[in-house]
């Protein structure tokens, strides 16, 4: 909302999705300092949003049958994105999105592999009713501003990810990589700080790490779950030495350790992948191309702090975003609308900012999936082409078009809502924008909406041409390329 | 009559097009720059395809001791003869398609096809087939830069991704290439109808105009928005073909079936790109005809088979060629999941009716120690360079000057597909 002010509104599109009417008097009389720590120390807000599924002043959830997105992918994405839009800790939906890019795991291998029901449930299960560990989602929640190091241990031990990169069949007699590349040179330290033999001798430190099945398991019984296990037998107890330091002493030798013992050497290379200094760098570069700029390459200044603070606080992150939300780089105004927003940024802060009046989000889906982010189904492991990479014709289309999806589907209501501004079309179009914030537009494309409110004969403000052209309006402005930079 | 190839090459373009009329969907830059009789279809394997298991090596006793539970027995493979080193081959049985294509001698098979010091990184490796250079996975394609050769201005469709990210091989100095991943919703929506949805798109096009001056990225937005709404009713022309052949229902058979419409509706489009995934089979590839791996050849042989044929009762499989590769090839072993790990060289293939079928190149022996193995004897050595397949493609197909944008001359040695 432009009625805050300019700092909070980039902290809110960044730290969150953007501002809705009500967030905009929530934040209105704060200062920048507090809305950062509203946002970042989210522990003071409750976690209800769940339970407001359902609400009539909320967006719709639709379902072929009861709504059950513990174990229907379908509607798990309708909860992730109803949390986007309603949650009261935005930043912490925010940095789910970021695990879920990083830590790429996608649906349909997990199908194939386990069944749609337990794919969905590997992914989306919110502890409660069924039984089982909780989905690699809620594993992103709860761990959103945690240690890294934690994170990336349990990241080892999820069901989903034992799946996806095949962990789950690991053994000893011919240990296989998938796991044991990713997690070096996509999860942490990146390509070129590690050498092929490090990936052979990792594939055989995740030896065992293996999934079970519970007792009586049948994968259409939604009480059924998979779970980590460290099977001894199937470890491979030799040494495996790395190119880069395990150990504080510098030791780059995992020793040999008996079967029983062996689950440590993933723990131990785990930690020492987590606290290596190229994973605090490269960490720092995402960070600074998730917060704050995509159009400026990061800075190394920002990136040696940002990996010093991550390193000093045993790899816990909210130190680490509370830096970087309060960096002289977020604040400075050069820095505001240079991302492009993701799919899912896009569509949740549209809704946000232009109603959700009787919308369903199960018609949020398939645009989404043609603007190119289906939830839990990243293209690979390497997660989601981020930045400029989000900008193809066929997306940008989508993103148009699910601007037209969501103003028609708000007609009435913003006819309503803007009926005390329809006295001229600059006074409509200055309403507008009090709610949707595009980037500043240059005089052409400024003059372009007012024309476009008048095009179809001179202004009278009619209940019929404020029908019309608040639509057409609010898909014009989410449609445009402006509304697009975050 | 019978052109020779070199008078073809020079003047293939105007020879074949003036025979023809002119399609009537046209933009004027493609009109202005004449209909091009040659399109490149490009289909990339997502995820390193098990190249071992696609042209089988079925008489090699180690191709059984190294994939006891993933090997295709030999009676089941669909021959090809034999390699220049006398080594017995065969498809891999659900690739009936490309095999009758094989036996009509319009399909290559280009075998252990990469460069030295392979890169086992899915995205390095990637890259590295985009940009043709093995020293750098970053930059602009080849194919964006020979999409940079065209003259200026270069029609918006002169190149046509079927999937919804733009592959580095098509990224260009001067030339945006559209996605069209579903071309049925490649439409232009609005809130209203009639004339107020006439005057909104008349205003968007005035906002997607903007020079966007000091503000590059929003400027590449902007670009990518005129694009689109330049590009819909020619594509709109595409989904409207019915085709002649009956495609697999499935996202690659469907994006096949776009590029034939694309083909025959004579939009003009020099270069598609084609892609489908799933190949990164660390697990359970499974053995002979069923299992994982087998589903995706039959995805990949059905698929084209059906576009091969399509393309052929228009009368175009002559100005047409299809390439297939993949970012790498697999491990010769076996893992302990009953799939394959990251290997080096692989397998490339083109078709089309202007192509010299045949078996290029020779198999590796599987033997531990044999000199056609590296890592240890872990994976197979690349004997021809995947630039020298580009550099044919470019040179004799595409009818343009491979050394400037492969930077580099690779015409020597390069299989004569064509």
């Amino acid at each position: 909302m432009s009625q805050l002010n300019a700092d909070i509104d980039h902290l809110l599109r960044r730290a969150g999705f953007g501002a809705s009417p009500a967030d905009a008097g929530t934040f209105a009389d704060m200062s920048t300092a507090a809305a950062v720590a509203h946002l970042v120390d989210y522990e003071g807000r409750p976690d209800d949003v769940d339970a407001r599924i359902g609400r009539s002043d909320h967006a719709k959830v639709v379902s072929k049958d009861l709504f059950a997105p513990d174990i229907d992918i379908d509607d798990a994405r309708q909860r992730w994105l109803f949390r986007m839009i309603h949650t009261r800790r935005p930043l912490q939906e925010k940095m789910a999105i970021f695990w879920h890019n990083h830590f790429a795991t996608a649906y349909s291998k997990l199908a194939t592999d386990s069944g749609t029901l337990q794919a969905a449930k590997m992914l989306a299960h919110k502890p409660g009713v069924l039984r089982g560990p909780q989905g690699q989602l809620e594993l992103f929640r709860q761990y959103a501003l945690g240690s890294y190091r934690d994170l990336l241990l349990q990241v080892a031990q999820d069901p989903a990810m034992l799946v996806w990169l095949d962990g789950k069949s690991n053994t000893k007699t011919k240990p296989q990589e998938n796991f044991g590349r990713e997690v070096m040179e996509l999860f942490t330290v990146g390509v070129g700080h590690y050498t092929e033999a490090d990936v052979y001798a990792a594939a055989r430190v995740f030896t065992g790490w293996n999934l079970r099945r519970s007792e009586g398991y049948r994968r259409e019984d939604m009480n059924a779950y998979q779970e980590f296990v460290y099977n001894a037998d199937e470890h491979e107890a030799n040494p495996k030495t790395f190119s880069f330091p395990i150990y504080r002493n510098g030791d780059r030798t995992i020793p040999a350790r008996s079967e029983s013992a062996g689950m440590q050497d993933g723990v131990d290379l785990i930690t020492a992948l987590a606290v290596h200094p190229e994973t605090a760098r490269r960490l720092a570069r995402k960070f600074w191309n998730f917060f704050v700029s995509e159009v400026h390459q990061p800075d190394p200044v920002f990136v040696e702090q940002a990996a010093a603070v991550y390193l000093q606080n045993g790899t816990e992150i909210r130190p680490v975003v509370r830096y970087v939300l309060t960096s002289p780089w977020f604040i400075n105004p050069s820095m505001r609308y240079a991302r492009y927003s993701w799919p899912s940024e896009f569509v949740a802060r549209a809704i946000k900012e232009v109603g959700w009046q009787g919308l369903s989000l199960d018609r949020v889906r398939s645009p989404l999936a043609n603007m190119g982010q289906l939830l839990f189904e990243p293209p690979n492991v390497g997660g989601w082409p981020l930045g400029a990479g989000w900008f193809s014709t066929g997306a940008m289309l989508a993103r148009t078009n699910f601007a037209a999806t969501l103003a028609s589907s708000q007609k009435e209501f913003l006819a309503v809502a803007l009926e005390p501004d329809g006295q001229t079309p600059q006074a409509l179009l200055a309403a507008m924008l009090d709610r949707v914030t595009p980037a500043p537009f240059d005089s052409a494309p400024q003059q372009a909406l007012v024309s476009y409110l008048t095009a179809g004969g001179a202004w009278t403000g009619s209940a019929a041409q404020l029908n019309t052209r608040a639509a057409g309006l609010a898909r014009l402005l989410v449609g445009s390329s402006e509304y697009q930079l975050v | 009559m019978r052109v020779s190839r070199r008078l073809f090459i020079r003047d293939g373009v105007a020879t074949l097009t003036l025979g023809l009329a002119a399609p009537p969907f046209l933009s004027a830059i493609a009109q202005a720059q004449g209909l091009p009789s040659r399109r490149l279809v490009v289909i990339y394997l997502g995820g390193g395809n098990d190249a071992l298991n696609t042209l089988i090596s079925y008489q090699d006793p180690q191709y059984y001791s190294r994939r006891p539970t993933i090997a295709v027995p030999a009676g089941q493979v669909l021959q090809v003869g034999t390699d220049a080193a006398g080594r017995t081959l065969g498809l891999h049985p659900r690739l009936g398609g490309l095999s009758n294509i094989f036996n009509e001698g319009r399909l290559a098979l280009v075998q252990r096809t990469g460069y030295p010091n392979s890169s086992r990184s899915h995205f390095e490796a990637t890259d590295i087939w985009g940009t043709a250079n093995p020293q750098s996975s970053s930059g602009s394609g080849w194919l964006g830069r020979y999409l940079d050769t065209l003259p200026r201005p270069v029609d918006a469709l002169a190149a046509w991704n079927t999937s919804g990210e733009t592959p580095r091989a098509l990224l260009s100095g001067h030339t945006g290439v559209p996605a069209i991943p579903n071309a049925t919703t490649y439409t232009y929506a609005s809130p209203n109808r009639g004339q107020a949805a006439l005057e909104e798109r008349a205003a968007a096009q005035i906002m997607a105009a903007n020079p966007a001056t000091g503000r590059p990225h929003l400027a590449f937005v902007n670009s990518t928005s005129r694009a689109a709404i330049e590009t819909l009713d020619r594509v709109a022309q595409a989904t409207s073909y019915t085709p002649s052949v009956v495609y697999p229902n499935n996202g690659f058979g469907l994006a096949l079936r776009t590029v034939a419409g694309a083909i025959v509706r004579g939009i003009g489009s020099r270069v598609f790109w084609v892609q489908t995934g799933g190949f990164d089979t660390h697990s359970q590839q499974g053995a002979a005809a069923g299992g994982a791996y087998g589903n995706l050849m039959g995805t990949l042989g059905d698929g084209v088979l059906a576009f091969y044929s399509d393309i052929r009762n228009q009368g175009l499989a002559n100005d047409t060629t299809v390439l297939v590769f993949s970012e790498f090839g697999r491990r010769i072993s076996e893992n302990g999941s009953g799939g394959t790990d990251h290997g080096a060289a692989g397998l490339m293939m083109a078709i089309g009716g202007m192509v010299r079928g045949g078996v290029y190149g020779t198999a590796a022996s599987l033997a531990p120690g044999s000199p056609s193995l590296e890592n240890n004897s872990g994976d197979v050595r690349y004997e021809t360079d995947f630039r020298s397949v580009y550099a044919r493609v470019l040179d004799q197909w595409l009818g343009v000057n491979s050394v400037p944008i492969l930077n580099g001359d690779f015409r020597a040695g390069a299989p004569a597909i064509f």
